[in-house]
């Protein structure tokens, strides 16, 4: 019974996203059909399909911003589709998302966007936050830029701050919703190899939604491909390579 | 009541309908949708107030955000409320010096204007005029937010946007309405004066007395506050409007005008109930 008890811990602690029959519908149309997923710590995993597959609305009900029609979803032990609003934010604090267009506060300046989380839930001085946010802000390359508003920066720089954001809170768990979407081939590489050296030096769980599938081979250890909601194959990119499905084949050749 | 009632659901729908991609569908094509979308609106702004209250008086409270807002509004809506006043005043005084004299009771002009500029056109004025500007500024900022996922981001980093968007803005609209009021009866009253002068010259001292010396602080006070009223109204709907709006640039565009249309209505119906309060309890 407690060997039992420690497995199961010791799972929780090697699979901080656990996604179990998940289903989401929207109105009439059933946009996730029953999804299972599990990412360890300092694994990334890849999620591909074709656009209005429901990829995005996933990572949305990792973090519980929607609510699933049926299904579980644990990060880090706790099932975050049961939790209270005041317990969800608890979670929500270990998990950093990178909208697909930043989302960043165009009211804020670079620096004022990455100190918004801080300034919310640690207490420490401006001194501290200015330096935490200054480190943050090297961490992606933005440091030079820290005063302008999210408007006079590109849309990479914007991605650079809307990561920094992300990581200010110290997560365990990172999101991306398509990282590298309307980004030139060089930005977008820029961004992938971001990626990769946060994982490398953070150890993160983390799930990349992506079209893109040279950047998801690249940041990705594992890849999962998402057809009519429901995955149709997980495994590394030689998996996915070497399946037989013409979709697979289809999704591949395109890309 | 029930004529009030049924009057409130008449132009809140017709509103609805000018507002919203349905009414633009046409009204009569899709009467059976704009019901169901009549009640649901009113269902979930049922529910966004819920979280509202729910937010604004539990911790951790937002007093700079809150303060920021405040500033904001009452620095933006000044000068406009000053010439709105100032400009119903010289109006009053001009129409009603006019009807005065001729039943010959020029006398009472002072006391004619103070009198509806504090009981009525002050506070209406100024609530339509910051109406106009502060909900539809609220209404497309936050609708902008929420296309561009800036309200979900906020969400996602585990600061609850009732709290730090809505609650701030609603509390803004309702602790500043009141003091605009009274910048607006204050311009009213004196550039009333000054028009009065302009026609038949009257120290200003004068005027002030003739036109205060029947009014009581109930005389002032309900209305000046009822406006308060006036502020929630316009700022729940604003704040509503824009966290739910869709659909890219034209669902911001949607939730800036709807915020206007709304709010301008709400408070003018909301005006002929207070009216009817304030008449039975302190009159």
């Amino acid at each position: 019974m407690q060997s039992k008890e420690i497995n199961k811990k010791e799972d929780k602690k090697t699979a901080p996203v656990q996604v179990r029959a998940l289903r989401k519908s929207f109105g009439k149309q059933q946009v996730l059909k029953g999804i299972d997923l599990e990412v360890s710590r300092g694994e990334t995993l890849s999620v591909l399909g074709r656009s209005g597959t429901g990829k995005s609305v996933l990572l949305k009900l990792i973090i519980g911003l929607h609510k699933p029609d049926s299904g579980s979803i644990c990060v880090n032990g706790e099932d975050v589709t049961k939790l209270p609003l005041k317990e969800l934010n608890e979670v929500r604090k270990k998990i950093g998302f990178l909208f697909q267009q930043a989302a960043l506060y165009d009211s804020l300046t670079v620096q004022e966007n990455v100190a918004f989380p801080l300034r919310r839930h640690f207490k420490m001085s401006d001194a501290e936050r200015n330096k935490r946010v200054r480190e943050l802000l090297a961490s992606v390359g933005m440091d030079k830029d820290a005063n302008k508003l999210p408007s006079e920066v590109s849309g990479g720089m914007q991605k650079r701050v809307g990561l920094a954001r992300a990581l200010a809170l110290e997560p365990e768990i990172l999101l991306f919703d398509e990282p590298t979407a309307g980004l030139d081939p060089i930005t977008a590489a820029e961004i992938d190899e971001l990626i990769l050296q946060l994982q490398k030096q953070r150890h993160l769980a983390s799930v990349v939604v992506t079209h893109d599938i040279h950047g998801a081979r690249m940041v990705s250890d594992r890849l999962a491909l998402l057809r009519d909601g429901e995955i149709l194959i997980e495994g590394t990119f030689e998996d996915l390579q070497n399946s037989r499905d013409p979709f697979v084949k289809q999704f591949l050749d395109a890309s | 009541m029930i004529l009030h009632s049924a009057l409130l659901a008449f132009l809140v729908a017709t509103a609805y309908s000018a507002t919203s991609s349905v009414g633009r569908a046409g009204i009569f094509y899709n009467s059976e949708d704009l019901v169901v979308k009549f009640f649901e609106w009113f269902g979930n702004l049922g529910i966004f107030c819920g979280r509202l209250i729910w937010a604004a008086f539990t911790p951790p409270y937002e007093f700079r955000e809150f303060f920021r807002q405040f500033d904001e509004l009452g620095s933006k809506s000044l000068p406009l409320v000053a010439l709105a006043g100032a400009a119903t005043g010289v109006v009053l005084t001009l129409s009603t010096r006019d009807s005065l004299i001729r039943f010959g009771a020029k006398a009472l002009l002072p006391t004619v204007v103070v009198f509806s500029i504090i009981k009525e056109s002050g506070p209406i004025i100024t609530a339509l005029i910051v109406s106009g500007r502060a909900a539809a500024g609220i209404g497309s900022e936050l609708g902008a937010m929420k296309v561009s996922e800036q309200i979900d981001a906020m969400e996602a980093s585990a600061v609850n946007p009732y709290r730090f968007l809505a609650a701030t803005r609603v509390l803004a609209c309702m602790l500043m309405l009141p003091l605009l009021t009274l910048v607006s009866d204050f311009f009213g009253i004196l550039m009333g004066w000054v028009a009065n002068t302009a026609y038949e010259p009257i120290s200003l001292r004068l005027f002030i007395h003739d036109g205060f010396k029947d009014v009581a602080f109930s005389d002032l006070l309900p209305p000046t506050l009822k406006t308060v009223v006036f502020g929630l109204l316009m700022g729940v709907i604003a704040c509503f409007q824009g966290m739910n709006a869709s659909g890219g640039t034209q669902g911001v565009e949607r939730a800036a005008t709807s915020s206007v249309v709304l709010a301008s209505l709400f408070i003018i119906l909301a005006d002929v109930l207070l009216v009817h309060l304030i008449l039975v309890f302190f009159s």
